[in-house]
């Protein structure tokens, strides 16, 4: 262990702290404001004091907005239900084709191999709103429009590419004896694949599977064009909330919470494999 | 536990640009049931590709491998009963050394007593037995290559591969090892095939050692051979420690028995050999590589010797390598005990028929050994 100096480890903490504050304290500013009035978040100058209502909240579960115009209909919970059907599905689509594929890549030598690998990665070269006018001209004449199966289907865009290569990088990095050693040891290449290669790039999968979600959660533009109000996800509803008669900051504060939990709690769940994705590096001798 | 017959096999490695590579060229082998091989060859010159052809990882470019009379060439690994080695140790890091090791037993779901006490009888052996309850991850390079041998040893398999199985370990642990492996291997009737660099490795392990250069099976023989009877320059100057000292001569037989007219690196005469023995085939004035064991060299003052000057000397401990420059060539001669010789000072060196190996000057296959004519 290196020797620190008092001063130098009171510097130390001063400065995470600020680093802290600085990261953490939009996150923090909305999670107070979710508990706000909209008068409370108006205020001038603002206060941290204040008396928390469970009022946004309310409102979002049961889907009457009441403002000062009237009782507005509002389907945050739908949204958010379409986001979790649109992500998860997507993911494990991608999962399934992506994982495969990117061992195929990292393992095997064929023909047009690095451009059929190149070529899935520029999916995510062009921007989406180019594509996006003849994509919904197609979806019309094909009836995917507004349909889940249609909107996964524009998702792997995002979502394959990215489990693709960070998977494939993984896989080029276990040795490939150790699969050899399975396989003489009496087992065919598919339960090599599934028993030591997914296995040993669990981190890896773990990470692209994280990323990969936050990407699909967050899409806003392909929901926006591809979907009408019953299928779209949260990103697309919040709009819902700038009304008539203002912008509803506490519902939004209150949307964001509830939106962002998701992908918070799978952060947490699969941080325990990326950090024991650090640890397997030591692998080689 | 089975033979192993190699037919004329072959590998070309594809390049996506340029050439494609021959890797191994025709190489023929045939192994009896129960004999220790040793691949011995410069790194690149095919030994790994040819071992990884008999376990299956490289598909056999032409020609074909038999176990025990069955063609293996296009089964897949699993099914080829093959037990390997490997040089980077390829142990599975979730599993414990233990599991590592009696893989394959459990897995054929044979008893856990049973596999247990395999396990602990071949860790005593290969001396990790401390090791045995830790992760791969976190024990040394050495220990995980013992755990790697280990789990190929304690197979039942027809064929046995170990690729460099003791290049990590420190010299001691490696010649006691060595033994006891050896006597595991003899007892247990275990055909197996291992690759080394090390020449003193594959001396000492094996029956019969090929040795390898581009691809090409130089020499398919026991040590002994190896060493009296090289099968041309390649074999001869890369078997032996310190290597045979080559010179280029010239047959001289205008008087009789064998002359030879030894020429420095300019090609001018430097000294000259005559042996009394009449041997055939060489015509006079013919161009040869010449060949001397340093081993066979003899310091002393005897008929026949040829005089030079110390230009190095290094006492070993129980042998000493001395470097003398004869007529503006150089030479190493390796003498039992502690010579007294100073540098730059005169001395005879002593050339015995058995020291003098013949290579063609063209082709370098070997013409003339000097044991063959001096038993």
């Amino acid at each position: 262990m290196e020797r620190q100096t008092t001063t130098g480890r009171v510097v130390r903490v001063m400065l995470l702290t600020l680093v802290g504050l600085f990261f953490l304290f939009p996150i923090f500013w909305v999670l107070l404001m979710s508990f706000q009035t909209n008068q409370d978040i108006l205020r001038i100058p603002p206060s941290i004091f204040f008396e928390p209502t469970l009022g946004n909240y309310k409102a979002l579960i049961s889907g009457r907005l009441e403002s000062t115009a009237g009782v507005l209909e509002i389907r945050f919970m739908n949204n958010l239900m379409n986001s979790v059907i649109l992500a998860v599905s997507s993911v494990a689509l991608s999962l399934l084709l992506g994982i495969p594929a990117a061992y195929a890549f990292a393992r095997f030598k064929f023909r047009l191999g690095e451009d059929i690998a190149f070529t899935l990665l520029s999916f995510r070269f062009a921007p989406p709103l180019l594509v996006l006018l003849p994509l919904a001209i197609y979806f019309q004449q094909m009836g995917l429009i507004d349909t889940y199966i249609g909107l996964i289907w524009v998702y792997q865009l995002i979502t394959l590419p990215l489990i693709l290569w960070i998977v494939r990088g993984y896989f080029e990095d276990i040795s490939e004896d150790i699969e050899h050693a399975y396989r003489l040891d009496g087992n065919g290449w598919f339960k090599t694949f599934l028993h030591i290669a997914i296995p040993l790039a669990k981190p890896g999968i773990a990470a692209a599977t994280l990323l990969s979600f936050i990407f699909a959660w967050n899409n806003f533009v392909f929901a926006l064009i591809l979907a009408s109000a019953d299928k779209q996800p949260v990103t697309v509803g919040a709009l819902a909330f700038v009304t008539a008669s203002g912008i509803q900051y506490g519902q939004i504060a209150a949307s964001i919470v509830l939106s962002v939990t998701p992908t918070l709690l799978l952060a947490l769940y699969a941080q325990r494999y990326l950090v024991e994705g650090l640890s397997l590096g030591a692998v080689k001798g | 536990m089975a033979t192993l017959t190699l037919d004329s096999v072959s590998k070309v490695y594809k390049a996506a640009r340029g050439k494609p590579v021959l890797a191994v060229d025709a190489v023929d082998m045939a192994v009896a049931d129960g004999e220790i091989i040793g691949l011995l060859g410069s790194s690149g010159c095919g030994k790994t590709s040819t071992l990884r052809m008999i376990a299956g990882f490289e598909d056999v470019t032409s020609g074909h491998i038999e176990v025990g009379g069955r063609m293996i060439d296009n089964l897949l690994p699993a099914e080829r009963n093959i037990a390997m080695a490997f040089e980077g140790y390829a142990l599975y890091p979730p599993l414990r050394v233990r599991d590592n090791i009696g893989f394959a037993l459990l897995r054929d779901r044979q008893p856990r007593a049973e596999v247990k006490r395999q396990v602990e009888e071949i860790a005593e052996l290969l001396e990790i037995v401390p090791a045995l309850d830790r992760y791969p991850p976190t024990i040394s390079a050495g220990q995980q290559q013992r755990t790697s041998l280990a789990r190929a040893l304690i197979r039942k398999a027809d064929v046995f591969l170990l690729d460099e199985p003791m290049s990590q370990l420190e010299p001691q642990l490696r010649a006691v090892l060595r033994a006891r492996i050896k006597d595991w291997l003899i007892t247990r009737k275990m055909t197996t095939v291992f690759v080394t660099h090390d020449q003193t490795e594959a001396i000492a392990l094996a029956d019969r050692i090929a040795v390898m250069e581009e691809g090409v099976l130089q020499q398919f023989a026991s040590p002994d051979e190896l060493k009296e009877r090289p099968a041309n320059l390649f074999v001869a100057s890369f078997i032996g420690e310190p290597p045979m000292n080559l010179f280029e001569a010239r047959v001289d037989r205008s008087r009789s028995g064998l002359g030879l007219a030894v020429l420095d690196a300019g090609g001018r005469p430097a000294f000259e050999l005559r042996f009394p023995a009449e041997i055939a085939g060489l015509a006079d004035g013919a161009r040869v590589h010449l060949g001397m064991r340093p081993h066979r060299l003899r310091l002393g003052d005897r008929a026949g010797a040829v005089q030079g000057i110390v230009t190095s000397h290094s006492w070993l401990g129980d042998q000493t390598h001395v470097g003398v420059e004869i007529g503006g060539t150089e030479c190493i001669i390796v003498a039992e005990g502690e010579v007294p010789a100073r540098l730059g000072a005169q001395i005879a060196v002593e050339v015995p028929l058995r020291a003098v190996h013949l290579f063609d000057a063209e082709d370098g296959r070997a013409l003339f050994h000097g044991a063959e004519a001096a038993s």
